[in-house]
């Protein structure tokens, strides 16, 4: 079971289902570290000045916030090994309060940190092949990808290859560490998008072409923040020996033209906006021309030795079916809906893709305890080949778990209060940090998240309402990707007061769209009760299997307002 | 000013002609790109010249000077502002061996960027230079042993070399 801890791996023969560095890696993160640790005392003895120090620490994922620092740490491409978890939890307890933030981008944050610990705490990351480099900062960013690659049964290729690639591609980039603005870059290789490619600076869909050779749909200029864009399409069919020359283009054409007069239009997806996306093509293009592409002759040998790390464990050959399954489900109703909600068919006959929800009823969405931790870490070993992910939706996934173990990891899991029923239902909802903890939010997130989930704690009722994204932000920045959820909060000061406007339709799949505003923002109080009366409209409405967002598409957004209406004249102030 | 060079500080023999200035009889001079024209009508071929750019020069606009100049200063106006990064690039790209040189406040934890970008030498402000002595320029510049992106720097990629390893 330990076949996939990459000490263990490293021996001739043993498989591995993630990347393992080799000793470029090694001394590459090490030597970040080190650099890193001088540079926190040259800004300690005066040498740098904060300006000067700002993109170094940003680029380390160190933020200043509103109480303390905050450190981010990369989870590439959403992929953990129990020893790297087991990590996570030691630095929680030593250097943090004893939990972190799992966040939208398949990132960790500890919201304590102190600024001459951070050396040790990146020290004890590159112990277990982790890091925080390029977290923040006006660079590329930690690259995420479906957090189910290599297991769901709608993929035509495992994204994290393509990912990894791109990562050590983008760490330190002499020409690309000071662009205009953060970019970030988002894999996947499956029908269902489940990694928001379009809600990206670039996007890359994984396909093939008509000769079945694989290759990339690359779309460009996705974002949210206070100006949402929908990603286009820069080309259909890139091949893939040409991904690094060509994003290279991509790059140096937002480099060199991208706006630096205003940081709120500096994202690629102003460029793409302001100058067309034929005219981006266009310089695109010829930048890709004009290149010199020899030293990108020999990617395909770089690409294909990383892939080989990506191998499946070692499964057991097991019938589709489990008896002991169906019996369990037939006796524990708990356990039913857990199989129901949280259990998602997996590629290998026998196997299980089990989604452990961090959402508990009125808890904080993506938050866990350094105990929650090593649990999903020992359960990992026990029961999944020693390998989690880390999904956009602020959940953690067991990717391989064998259909006869799943009544017993499910009893693990609610013995340590993870077994919450609730994946892609109504309170799995994701929310940024909000004005708890970030110097940027203009309101509360937390407690809306928690207040609605409190209002929808009863799980019949929440499997009745079926499949709803509620995406909470407390700030135009949209960290929360209220723009994407079916159902978007997004938390605003208005004359002192908080003031949460809605919005229904969007969509972050590759139907992607932004959602439409319902009306002026409510109070913080009122939000439950906005979200109540949009839910009874829809159970009212839908026809068959309609979700919400089908039943918001067919009936228009005109008679989700009237409700709201409606209900402000029955005596609501909404 | 100081002037940093492959982690040391160096000898600077070149002058800023100021946009007012005449054009000396004798020395190396680096004007402004608005008198560029008037410098290389006037002076004779023999004398080093120099110009500075803002970063958003087109470097095709350059390329026909090359030959006739000797360095080619990019002015960075910030050092988070990266568009010099790749302007060096482009104006490598375009053929230009003289020396190229940052000019700005760059920090010493940017002379890898700058390197592997194909700068020679940084030019940076006497405050900041006492700020960011020659050691902690020559540490920065010594902080990695390899990079992983090929056709950057004179130092073969992590990727050639592990392709090396197991050719």
């Amino acid at each position: 079971m330990t076949a996939h801890d990459p000490q263990q791996a490293a021996r001739s023969n043993a498989p591995t289902t993630t990347y393992l560095y080799d000793a470029y890696d090694t001394a590459f993160v090490r030597e970040r570290v080190a650099e890193f640790r001088a540079q926190v005392a040259r800004r300690l003895e005066g040498a740098m000045t904060e300006d000067e120090f700002r993109p170094f620490r940003l680029m380390n994922g160190l933020y200043l916030q509103l109480h303390a620092y905050m450190l981010r740490v990369a989870i590439p491409y959403g992929t953990l090994t129990a020893r790297q978890m087991r990590r996570l939890a030691d630095i929680a307890d030593k250097w943090d309060k004893g939990y972190g933030h799992f966040t939208t981008r398949q990132n960790l944050q500890y919201n304590w940190p102190r600024l001459v610990d951070v050396p040790d705490i990146l020290e004890a990351l590159a112990d277990v092949e982790m890091h925080a480099i390029q977290t923040s900062g006006n660079c590329i960013r930690n690259v995420t990808a479906d957090h189910f690659a290599g297991v769901a049964i709608d993929e035509l290729e495992d994204p994290r290859p393509t990912a990894e690639f791109l990562r050590q591609w983008s760490s330190l980039h002499a020409e690309f560490s000071f662009l205009p603005r953060k970019f970030k870059i988002a894999v996947t290789g499956a029908t269902h998008d489940r990694a928001a490619i379009k809600a990206h600076d670039i996007g890359l869909r994984i396909h093939r072409d008509d000769k079945g050779e694989p290759g990339y749909e690359v779309i460009v200029g996705g974002g949210l923040g206070r100006s949402p864009f929908i990603g286009k399409t820069l080309r259909e069919f890139l091949p893939r020996e040409d991904l690094l020359a060509y994003l290279e283009a991509i790059l140096r054409v937002y480099n060199r033209f991208g706006r630096r007069d205003n940081k709120y239009k500096a994202r690629i997806k102003i460029l793409v906006h302001e100058t067309g996306i034929e005219a981006i093509r266009a310089q695109v293009e010829a930048e890709f021309g004009a290149m010199d592409r020899a030293p990108f002759k020999h990617d395909g040998v770089e690409f294909a030795r990383i892939a080989g790390f990506f191998a499946p464990p070692p499964y057991e050959s097991l019938p589709e079916e489990s008896p002991a399954l169906e019996e369990a489900k037939r006796a524990n109703a708990a356990f039913n809906a857990f199989a129901e909600v949280n259990v998602l068919a997996h590629k290998t006959p026998g196997y299980a893709i089990v989604t452990v929800s961090l959402k508990p009823i009125g808890g904080v969405p993506g938050d866990a305890t350094s105990a929650q931790m090593r649990v999903l870490a020992d359960l990992s070993e026990k029961f999944g080949f020693g390998e989690l992910r880390v999904s956009h939706e602020q959940n953690i996934i067991l990717p391989h778990v064998k259909k006869d173990d799943l009544f017993a990891l499910w009893r693990a899991l609610d013995a340590a209060g993870l077994a919450t029923a609730n994946a892609g239902l109504l309170t799995d909802i994701i929310s940024c940090p909000g004005l708890d903890y970030c110097a940027l939010a203009t309101a509360r997130s937390i407690p809306i998240a928690q207040a609605i989930s409190r209002r929808f704690a009863d799980f019949e009722r929440q499997r009745l309402i079926g499949k709803l994204g509620i995406k909470i932000s407390g700030c135009i920045n949209a960290c929360g990707h209220h723009h994407i959820g079916a159902i978007g909060i997004l938390g605003l000061e208005k004359k002192g007061q908080e003031s949460y406007q809605i919005t229904l339709g969007g969509d972050p799949s590759l139907a992607a769209s932004i959602g439409e505003l319902l009306g002026p923002g409510v109070s913080a109080d009122q939000v439950p009760d906005v979200i109540e009366h949009l839910v009874d409209f829809y159970l009212a409405e839908r026809r068959g299997e309609e979700r919400f967002i089908d039943t918001w598409r067919r009936l228009g957004h005109a008679r989700f307002k009237d409700v709201l209406r409606r209900e402000g004249e029955d005596g609501a102030d909404i | 000013m100081a002037l940093i060079s492959d982690g040391n500080f160096v000898e600077n023999d070149w002058r800023h002609l100021a946009d007012e200035e005449d054009l000396p009889t004798a020395g190396k001079i680096i004007v402004s790109q608005k008198r560029l024209g008037e410098a290389l009508a006037a002076l004779p071929a023999d004398r080093p010249l120099g110009v500075v750019v803002a970063n958003t020069t087109d470097p095709a606009a350059l390329a026909p000077h090359f030959s006739r100049l000797a360095l080619i200063s990019v002015a960075f106006p910030s050092f988070a502002d990266g568009r010099g990064f790749s302007l060096a690039r482009l104006l490598r790209r375009a053929g230009f061996t003289g020396e190229l040189r940052a000019s700005g406040r760059l920090v010493a934890d940017q002379s890898v960027h700058a390197r592997q970008c194909g700068f020679d030498t940084i030019e940076i402000p006497t405050d900041l230079a006492a700020r960011q002595d020659e050691a902690q320029w020559r540490a920065a510049l010594g902080a990695y042993s390899e990079f992983y992106q090929e056709g950057y720097g004179v130092r073969s990629s992590i990727l050639e070399r592990r392709r090396k390893a197991t050719s």
